[in-house]
């Protein structure tokens, strides 16, 4: 397939797509309640607290009652909002965190009963920019949602969130673009391929590793970088007019985003589903990405406990005049270097 | 005349300037050196009570619910109905009403005895006067501190009540705890 479209690593049988697609998205998924336990679990430990326990044993059902409480409440909407903006913004977050999921490997084209199967969703040729086209569409959840709630402070939030994308997304960008050049490729299959034969990424990029991950932050609305929710100031910024379900959808995409964005610095930075000196069995591929990506997702958590929120200008001057010359100064020094050698 | 503040002026400690690249290192190195901290916090582990299960340990001298005292030997109440208690009680909370001990009917030790002992829990403030005015014991604070209810009318106290034992025990904090 040529033209505008990009070409695919590897091709299968459209069922064997389907089957995918579902088994990634059931598997992913629950990892959210699990996710969303987790941080409430993490979170009360980090202050000398046991977090919810009460409900099912070890509160493991806790995330169930929330969600439920969550689906029965009223769907409401303000006066001044605009009806169809108002319904679509939390579909396309979930949709673009969702969409990621695609991308992410679990594993090389395994040999499954003689057939064939990439353990990813896809492995288009464009790669990690699919990530970032997800990224910054996942934006547009949060300020349509914010702009058509039509409320002061939903409306501040997306003003937010439309500033902070422009001061991180670059330096984000940026901090790939050595990976990139090291590998010499945009699959995200190919980068993991590398990271088999050669160091990790994140020793040779270190930088871009600090960087990416900050970004990520910034880019999953979590603390310090939670500017566009920033509960204490803005009343949940952009989500303020939001209940019940449609900020279920939020609550989830936003869990479900810091899933993607750890399994994406997993397979880019991380080695993917390799193990240093060792060599495991095929089976156990999906799990060690899992394993690495909830990692990941704990520094998430632990960056949430001891942080406290930036001032706006500070993201700025953060986003503009740490990340994104150090970005650059990443990329410069590794396409010397790789020229070089 | 030039101003000349003495030895008022106090040396102030400001924080380092530096440029974009100490800057930099700063912020990093805070965060970490704060990471480290939140990650002690965990190994510390938690300082939860796990209160329904586990309840709060009271000081010897805690002022809890009240209770009514039985001497041992013969089982009379100490309580003679003198409403002493009633006359301290600042909030105005206990009621007494004195009767007449008989031969046949022996309750207290005394002459007196009270035939009704009431103690409405929710004007109480747990000052222990009526502790103090007692002259035989008879009413001592308690460590019972579990006293929610559904009406108000629950927390009228009756003499029954207070001279019962309670069901659970609240736990005594031991020495040095």
């Amino acid at each position: 397939m040529t033209g505008v479209l990009a070409t695919v690593g590897y091709y299968e049988s459209w069922w064997i797509q389907l089957l995918k697609a579902l088994v990634i998205f059931i598997v992913i998924f629950q990892l959210v309640p699990v996710v969303l336990l987790a941080e409430r679990k993490v979170l009360g430990r980090f202050q000398h607290r046991y977090g919810p326990n009460r409900v099912g044993p070890y509160g493991l059902l806790q995330p169930m009652a929330d969600i439920g409480k969550l689906l029965f409440k009223e769907q409401f909407r303000p006066n001044g909002a605009i009806g169809w903006m108002f319904a679509l913004a939390p579909a396309i977050s979930m949709f673009t965190a969702v969409a990621v999921l695609a991308i992410v490997p679990f594993s090389n084209t395994v040999d499954i009963f003689g057939t064939q199967v990439g353990l990813y969703g896809i492995d288009p040729s464009i790669g990690i920019l699919y990530a970032f086209a997800f990224g910054g569409i996942a934006f547009y959840g949060l300020v349509l949602g914010g702009w058509a709630s039509g409320g002061k402070y939903a409306f501040l939030g997306s003003m937010r969130a439309a500033a902070q994308l422009i001061s991180y997304e670059i330096s984000q960008g940026l901090a790939l673009v050595g990976v990139i050049m090291m590998a010499g490729t945009l699959s995200l299959t190919e980068i993991v391929g590398y990271q088999e034969d050669h160091l990790w990424m994140i020793v040779p990029q270190f930088v871009g590793f600090i960087v990416f991950f900050v970004a990520g932050f910034a880019e999953t609305n979590r603390p310090p970088f939670d500017l566009p929710e920033a509960d204490a100031e803005l009343v949940q910024g952009y989500s303020t007019e939001y209940g019940g379900g449609r900020f279920a959808a939020f609550y989830a995409a936003e869990y479900l985003n810091i899933i993607v964005v750890s399994a994406i610095t997993t397979t880019v930075f991380l080695g993917g589903w390799n193990i240093p000196f060792w060599n495991p069995p095929t089976w156990i591929d999906p799990i060690v990405v899992i394993v690495k990506t909830l990692a990941l997702v704990f520094v998430f958590f632990w960056v949430r406990a001891t942080l406290p929120r930036l001032r706006y200008d500070q993201l700025m001057s953060l986003g503009w005049k740490v990340f994104l010359p150090l970005a650059t100064v990443n990329a410069l020094v590794t396409a010397i270097l790789v020229v070089v050698t | 005349m030039p101003y000349d503040p003495g030895p008022d002026v106090i040396q102030v400690v400001r924080a380092p300037k530096g440029g974009p690249v100490r800057g930099t290192y700063r912020a990093f190195g805070e965060t970490l050196r704060g990471l480290r901290t939140t990650l002690g916090r965990w190994v510390e582990g938690p300082h939860t009570m796990q209160y329904p299960e586990e309840k709060t340990p009271v000081y010897p001298r805690f002022r809890g619910r009240h209770k009514l005292h039985r001497f041992e030997d013969t089982g009379l109440e100490k309580c003679v109905g003198c409403s002493l208690c009633a006359a301290a009680c600042p909030a105005d909370c206990i009621r007494v009403v004195a009767a007449e001990n008989t031969p046949e009917n022996r309750v207290s030790a005394g002459e007196r005895y009270a035939a009704v002992y009431e103690i409405n829990l929710s004007r109480c403030i747990f000052c222990g006067y009526c502790e103090v005015a007692c002259p035989f014991d008879a009413i001592t604070m308690g460590h019972d501190y579990e006293m929610s209810d559904y009406n108000r009318s629950d927390l009228i106290f009756t003499k029954e009540m207070l001279l019962a034992e309670p069901l659970e025990r609240t736990p005594l904090r031991s020495a040095g705890e």
